[in-house]
């Protein structure tokens, strides 16, 4: 089935599942009668169990997959899961519809038993099947649920794109030349977090029209009304403003002018700008840039080179990710009013994402230079950037949707790769002095100094 | 929604501006400032209703029509043999996303600037409701507290 086709995610577990639900498909008739009850009840078993599996595993996977896309992004974010939920959709109406008629074929290959058999657990699987889409169908009272309060708040702060958020940070004060201190990266990390959190519900609470008629994003909690504006204004300002002063007061006054001005880039640039010009884009990645040099200067307390350096990565990964995740949803963006690189340049979308895969392996070797990372980084991470460059320059050539998902499924894990690369290979505080770098002694060195 | 309920009721997404509908709950005491803000939300809603429904029918039409016209021109009709419907590949489809877009511009930041100036004015309202009510529930506790 094409759902199957379409769901190629690197995690291999729901990719698994769907694969082989799709190969063993209900529109298959299976020829041998003799296996017919029992690989109709596990199919179906496996479909029901599946299905309940899939908007559990797979939504969370593949949300947490496209939200590591772009840090307090939200259309690099929308693309990916919504592809998934695409697929959901048209898979759980494919598997309702395609029962019935499963049943007449099957009759003919099947004694009336198994018949009777079948259908009653056919029935069974459908019906639950049924109810969970029923259950959008239904009015729901708009008052709020206090259990529902923390999964609501959740999703409204896009709880896991926070979390990649301060993963960034937190890169950018380890690699920070000085030694490490617990109680400062936690604060550090609390006030971006709680930072990204106030940005991430203030962006929801703009585009409530938008993501209804976007399908990743109709299933947001103020799209289905489970909480009022107000207040998702109110949990934004007790984020904001908390995670500011924290970072203010209790790291340093940069990082909190950093936090500030990434918030008000975030909401007041980026989100309205979404709608009015492809200039979103460069805007985005500057709001996705800027954590990692927030976990830096908490570090140090400077704006140094090597901060602009992490932060200037992170700037040029941004394009690879997004354009590549863009260019599959430009019938979406194009409807919902969003002006993006993809649907009115794309040549130029192109371009760009294969221009900062170049500029990445620029960059990785500017590392070095800048005493950040001993020399060994750029030659490590030298494979990785070059085939990020190689997926880059193959989807600028041939512009479909198999190379544009080959480069987003790559960008993916470049990220953290190349991330990892650069802590392993950081230069030690105290390896500083003397200038033999060991490749990977480096690492278990910088590790000691690190521990506090 | 059932009759004794005091509270707003929110329905699966419509057909065509894929908006949820909202029915409004009127308290018997309805307030001057809660009544403005039950306009005002009713106001929004109905306007974003027509926006997106016409806008998302438009897209619909023009998607088909440029379909229609792309598969003349490649002289094939709009259904092959098997019954199924011919489409255009994602590349081909390109051109329209395009188009589409570049001629609804206006259009959308027209919305926008509507949409945010009512979606600021919504919520102020309801901050103004919420702080009236909070005042209230705490003078009467204080009367209560008082007897």
């Amino acid at each position: 089935m094409s759902a199957a086709r379409r769901c190629r995610p690197p995690w291999a577990l729901a990719g698994l599942f769907v694969w082989r639900l799709g190969n063993t498909g209900v529109r298959q008739v299976p020829c041998r009668c003799v296996h017919l009850y029992h690989a109709a009840n596990d199919r179906l078993i496996t479909f029901q169990y599946f299905n309940f599996l899939k908007r559990m595993y797979v939504t969370r996977c593949n949300k947490d997959l496209s939200q590591r896309a772009k840090p307090k992004s939200d259309s690099i974010v929308s693309p990916f899961h919504e592809l998934q939920q695409l697929d959901q959709e048209k898979k759980v109406v494919h598997k309702i519809s395609p029962v019935s008629p499963v049943h007449q074929s099957w009759s003919e290959t099947s004694s009336r038993n198994e018949l009777r058999e079948m259908k009653s657990a056919a029935e069974d699987s459908v019906i639950p099947v049924g109810a969970e889409s029923k259950e959008d169908r239904r009015w729901k009272e708009m008052k709020l649920q206090l259990d529902d309060l923390p999964g609501i708040l959740a999703r409204l702060s896009k709880i896991k794109l926070t979390a990649l958020v301060i993963s960034t940070a937190s890169a950018g004060f380890a690699m920070a030349p000085v030694p490490f201190e617990l109680t400062c990266f936690l604060l550090a990390s609390l006030g971006t977090g709680l930072a990204s959190c106030a940005a991430n519900s203030i962006n929801q609470f703009f585009e409530v029209p938008f993501d209804s008629n976007m399908n990743r994003t109709k299933n947001r909690p103020l799209v289905r009304g489970q909480i009022s504006p107000l207040l998702a204004v109110c949990f934004a300002a007790s984020c904001g403003i908390p995670g500011i002063a924290l970072l203010t007061l209790g790291v340093n006054p940069l990082t909190g002018a950093l936090g500030a001005f990434n918030i008000f880039l975030y909401t007041c640039c980026y989100t309205p700008l979404k709608r009015m010009s492809i200039a979103n884009t460069w805007v985005g990645a500057v709001v996705g840039a800027i954590p990692p040099v927030m976990g830096w200067t908490a570090a140090t307390g400077s704006l140094d080179a090597g901060a602009l350096l992490l932060g200037g990565i992170l700037y040029s990964w941004q394009f690879p990710h997004f354009n590549a995740l863009s260019w599959g949803l430009r019938e979406d963006y194009s409807r919902g009013g969003y002006c993006m690189m993809s649907v009115t340049h794309p040549g130029l979308c192109r371009r760009v994402a294969l221009r900062h895969c170049l500029a990445l392996i620029g960059l990785s070797t500017v590392a070095p230079i800048l005493d950040i990372t001993t020399w060994t980084f750029p030659i490590i991470s030298l494979p990785i950037n070059l085939y990020i460059s190689y997926l880059g320059f193959r989807f600028y050539r041939d512009a479909n949707r198999s190379s544009s998902r080959k480069l987003f499924f790559c960008s993916l894990w470049h990220l953290p790769m190349l991330l990892l690369v650069m802590f392993t290979c950081k230069k030690s505080v105290l390896e500083k002095e003397d200038k033999g770098d060991l490749p990977g002694g480096g690492h278990e060195m910088a590790m000691e100094t690190r521990l506090p | 929604p059932p009759a004794h309920s005091h509270s707003d009721w929110i329905g699966p997404p419509d057909k065509h501006s894929n908006l949820r509908p909202i029915i409004f709950y009127v308290p018997p005491e309805e307030s001057a400032l809660e009544r403005r803000l039950r306009e005002a939300r009713q106001e929004a809603q109905a306007s974003n209703q027509r926006f997106w429904a016409r806008h998302n029918r438009a897209f619909r039409q023009e998607k088909e029509e440029f379909i229609y016209s792309r598969l003349k021109a490649k002289g094939l009709e709009m259904r092959d043999e098997s019954g199924q419907k011919a489409t255009l590949n994602a590349e081909e489809m390109a051109d329209f996303y395009k188009d589409f877009l570049s001629k609804n511009f206006k259009k959308h930041l027209q919305y926008n600037r509507d949409w945010y100036k009512r979606n600021f004015r919504i919520t102020f309202l309801m901050g103004q409701v919420a702080l009236v009510r909070a005042l209230k529930w705490l003078r009467w506790r204080k009367k209560n507290v008082e007897q």
